[in-house]
């Protein structure tokens, strides 16, 4: 299957995931306003940085009064799953080195389980699916930091309950796949519920990859 | 304000270099027959955690509000095999129907 779809159906598959982005970035640029960020900060951070849960956790950190060290371990932390991640996707990428770095910065949540095909990926659903993911991201963004108090409360239309609903429709097929999938998942989602209490966020996700090494053992 | 500009730019380099390492170090590369099995299980795993701690974490703190809500919609429309759309629109709006409504 792989190869077989191109740059323009992976937008479209993304397409959906315009509208949730562009509010969770709206409430980002809202959020880091009532900071006091000046107007360019939050909008340069969601070009460059690009991940909504990092900048969130950076930008809580920072607003706690913390260390800019200590605010960039929070962030990497939150993002340290895009290294099993970026591994799993590497296999797909072709070109030299630079290329495969810039092509891998495509990687987030949404597209990657959307370029999942059993363990081996889509480059082009892939990098598609990103592109309006991240026009809603940065375009969230700008009204958010432009309009700032004036919009009231993206929350109050639920559209952070999207990512969960989405990631849980694309469980299902992987659940109905094997038991060993089944018994991976469960031990995932334990491990990473156990230790939201116990570790900073964005830890528990990482943990839950552990659980794919049940895969190691012979069938 | 300097705190979060120096923030930004370290940031963007790390998140930039954690993205990086899998493409740069193992791209264009098989993967050795041992790693095929876990890598087809980190779907699994991984999507597991991320609708369960999107669902039930806030910070450091688990809860059941009216995300929980949304998930059992969406729970629902899964079932009965709505389209993917249907499906998350659905749980934000029940979510926001909950929330509205507490």
């Amino acid at each position: 299957m792989a190869g077989a779809t191109t740059f323009r159906e992976g937008m479209r598959a993304g397409l959906p995931f315009l509208l949730p982005t562009l509010a969770i970035g709206i409430s980002f640029g809202v959020v880091t306003r009532s900071l006091g960020w000046d107007l360019g900060a939050p909008i340069v951070m969601s070009a460059i940085v690009y991940s909504g849960s990092a900048q969130f956790a950076s930008t809580s950190v920072l607003g706690d009064g913390g260390t800019v060290f200590a605010a960039v371990l929070a962030a990497a932390l939150v993002n340290a799953r895009f290294l099993p991640m970026g591994i799993a996707f590497a296999p797909a990428l072709t070109g030299g080195p630079l290329r495969r770095a810039a092509e891998g910065q495509a990687v987030v949540d949404a597209s990657w389980a959307l370029a999942n095909r059993g363990g081996r990926f889509d480059r082009k659903l892939l990098l598609g699916a990103t592109l309006p993911q991240y026009v809603g991201w940065l375009g969230g963004t700008v009204i958010g930091a432009v309009a700032g108090s004036a919009i009231g409360d993206p929350d109050k239309l639920g559209l952070d309950a999207m990512f969960p609903a989405f990631f849980l429709a694309l469980l299902v097929p992987e659940l109905q796949e094997s038991k060993r999938a089944r018994v991976v998942a469960l031990a995932g989602g334990a491990l990473a519920l156990a230790l939201v209490p116990l570790v900073p966020p964005g830890i528990p996700i990482v943990a839950a990859s552990l659980a794919a090494l049940i895969g190691l053992r012979q069938r | 304000m300097t705190a979060v500009w120096t923030t930004i730019g370290i940031l963007a380099v790390v998140g930039a270099a954690i993205k990086a390492t899998g493409p740069v170090l193992v791209g264009g590369r098989k993967l050795p027959g041992w790693a095929d099995g876990v890598i087809a299980l980190l779907a699994p795993a991984l999507l597991t955690a991320l609708v369960l701690v999107d669902t039930f974490a806030s910070e450091r703190s688990l809860v059941i509000d009216a995300r929980a809500a949304g998930l059992a919609a969406a729970i629902v429309a899964i079932a009965l095999r709505a389209p993917l759309l249907v499906v998350v629109v659905g749980a934000a709006g029940v979510t926001a129907a909950v929330r509205a409504l507490t």
